[in-house]
């Protein structure tokens, strides 16, 4: 126990006189923090629109005025031809266009229905898709109104039975991205500097050379290995209090759960990064190494981790991939707690699972840190 | 057994694939003793010694270290020696005084052992005014001096130095071969390999290792005589041409 602290107070020692490290370790998190959780949002806005008016009547200039009306669609373009909208839609200058055709207001007043056509640049498939939701939505309300004002005295007979839908979203009512994405974004930065700390530790010892007089004194394994990782798992500790501290202050993120639960589970999930970390450093003999292999796997880790797309829309075996990704129940367990208060029984299989991983790549990282060659 | 010997090897062989780095070496150290481990670079000095102090897995033949197995028992030898490796291997971005405590502590020396000891080391190697200095900003010779010194803290049966002096001006290789005397004169076996020939006179015995084999094992005189050379560095020479 006493040879551990002896490892512990060394750690930390040299932690905090690595003057380039500190930063790093404690600023640039924070600022991911920020920034990301400002930035990166799948939200759909200043959709570049445009249209080509064939019909130029009242009715065709107020299905545009809907269109202008949405704080969605800013660039409204009015294109003479398609094949004007088709170059602009290659130079990118235009995201969704809108070809109203000729007698589009006559043909809806004789024959009560029309088509319209509508192109969308879909080479971000996400995105496109949601733009065709909300160009759906409006022309559907224009719709609704055209029946209003072009079927007043039609009879009761032919009136159209309207199915509303009101949807109510529940555990992030106003869709804020940001609620959703701080903690997922938390969970990232917890991990990079826990793995990627962890990662060079063993093998910036093994470059050094003081790896090798660590290994002919007659210290346990464990012991190393513990004194190694628990200044570590301190900082990852750090990183989460003030993360949740400017998730709080700066984002107002809704704080539902208990605070214990997210830390007892924090707890162990950064063993298990700290294991992976461990692990990596016993199998390379330099930081270049090391580092390639961490951000190998944080890049996969992170894409797969439901964090930036949803888990569900995976192919079944990417989905049983991202069972290994603890990653994954970070960011579930994080979610969970903080948006919809879950307790202990909620997270408990993400609790079980995280803690057998933690066992294992412990385990493996105490196994293969060798003394002996 | 007999408990005068401190190390016994017997056929100690080294293999990396097809290469043989020691090719079953045999010989016995005294306790006390100052022992020379001589070879051109690439002889296989260093693969030898990290066998005898239980972090390099010998292929085959037998050792025993301090009275343990290098086998079976890698971690009892290690709390019985202690190692100066060939390359600088305190912390740079840790003080003199934090180092020594550091090293006192994995080695499981009571705090006011390795207080007492502190600072009993630094000044015997006349560090007081550098103790709180981190070890980076030292010069070479006064951080092998410590090293040394550090090496020494748990009172090891046996210290096992690798090219100590390496790189080390005239002067500081004196001080530091006094600081060897010193430690064996308390009775710690000392285990040193050099390519430095003088420093080989200095030795009670020596073993000349070619090309993985010990070519020769004497006292400095008598190999002296054996080879009809005037000098260490002759009988070196000799051998190592073949």
């Amino acid at each position: 126990m006493k040879t551990i602290l002896y490892i512990i107070q060394k750690e930390f020692k040299q932690i905090f006189r690595n003057k380039g490290m500190l930063p790093i370790i404690f600023v640039l998190p924070l600022l991911q923090l920020v920034i990301l959780s400002n930035a990166a949002t799948f939200e759909v806005k200043n959709i570049k629109f445009g249209y080509i008016d064939n019909d130029h009547t009242s009715t065709s200039r107020a299905l545009v005025e809907q269109f202008n009306a949405s704080t969605y669609f800013n660039v409204l373009t009015d294109f003479p031809s398609v094949a004007l909208a088709s170059s602009a839609m290659l130079k990118g200058e235009v995201d969704v266009v809108l070809d109203i055709p000729q007698y589009f207001e006559r043909d809806l007043q004789k024959e009560k229905h029309h088509s319209l056509g509508v192109t969308i640049n879909a080479i971000d498939g996400a995105a496109a898709g949601v733009e065709n939701v909300y160009v759906t939505q409006i022309i559907q309300r224009f719709n609704q109104q055209l029946k209003v004002d072009l079927f007043q005295i039609s009879d009761k007979q032919v009136h159209p039975i309207s199915i509303e839908t009101i949807p109510l979203f529940w555990y992030n009512e106003t869709l804020n991205y940001k609620t959703f994405m701080v903690p997922g974004i938390l969970v990232l930065l917890v991990t990079m500097i826990t793995l990627f700390l962890s990662g060079m530790n063993i093998v910036r010892e093994k470059e050094i050379g003081t790896l090798e007089q660590i290994n002919v004194t007659p210290i346990k394994k464990s012991q190393f290995i513990i004194g190694k990782l628990f200044p570590f798992w301190v900082i990852g500790m750090g990183l989460l209090t003030i993360g949740l501290i400017i998730a709080k202050i700066i984002f107002d993120v809704p704080m539902l759960g208990s605070l214990p639960l997210m830390y007892l589970y924090t707890s162990i999930y950064i063993l298990v990064v700290l294991g992976i970390g461990l692990f990596i450093s016993n199998f390379t003999d330099t930081q270049q190494q090391a580092m390639f292999i961490a951000w190998f796997f944080t890049v996969i880790f992170i894409l797969m981790s439901g964090l930036f797309t949803p888990i569900e829309s995976m192919p079944e075996w990417a989905q049983i991939l991202t069972e290994f990704n603890p990653i994954k129940y970070f960011v579930e367990v994080m979610r969970m707690v903080m948006l919809k208060g879950s307790g202990f029984m909620d997270i408990l299989p993400q609790l079980l699972k995280t803690l057998l991983y933690a066992v294992i790549m412990n385990g493996l990282a105490v196994w293969s840190y060798k003394k002996t060659n | 057994m007999n408990n005068n010997k401190v190390i016994q090897v017997e056929g100690l062989t080294k293999m990396f694939g097809d290469f043989t780095a020691v090719n079953a070496i045999t010989f016995e150290v005294e306790k006390g003793e100052i022992f020379g481990f001589l070879g051109a670079n690439g002889a296989g000095k260093t693969t030898a010694m990290k066998m005898l102090i239980g972090i390099s897995k010998p292929t085959s033949g037998k050792a025993n270290v301090a009275g343990f197995d290098v086998y079976s028992n890698a971690e009892d030898i290690k709390k019985n020696i202690g190692y100066m490796s060939q390359k600088f291997a305190l912390y740079d971005d840790l003080t003199v005084r934090e180092n020594i405590t550091f090293f006192g502590g994995i080695y499981g020396l009571s705090r006011k052992r390795i207080k007492e000891k502190s600072n009993a080391l630094i000044e015997e190697l006349g560090l007081e005014n550098v103790a709180n200095k981190l070890v980076g900003a030292l010069p070479l010779g006064w951080k092998q001096k410590l090293s040394f010194s550090v090496s020494l803290i748990h009172d090891p049966k046996i210290v096992f130095l690798d090219e100590p002096t390496g790189g080390v001006d005239p002067i500081t290789r004196r001080q530091f071969w006094e600081l060897i005397y010193k430690a064996a004169n308390k009775g710690t076996t000392v285990f040193v390999t050099t390519h430095y020939m003088d420093e080989a006179e200095y030795c009670d015995r020596v073993s000349i290792m070619v090309n993985g084999k010990i070519e020769a094992l004497d006292t400095p005189k008598k190999l002296k005589e054996q080879f009809k050379a005037e000098n260490m560095n002759d009988v070196f020479l000799k051998l190592a041409r073949g």
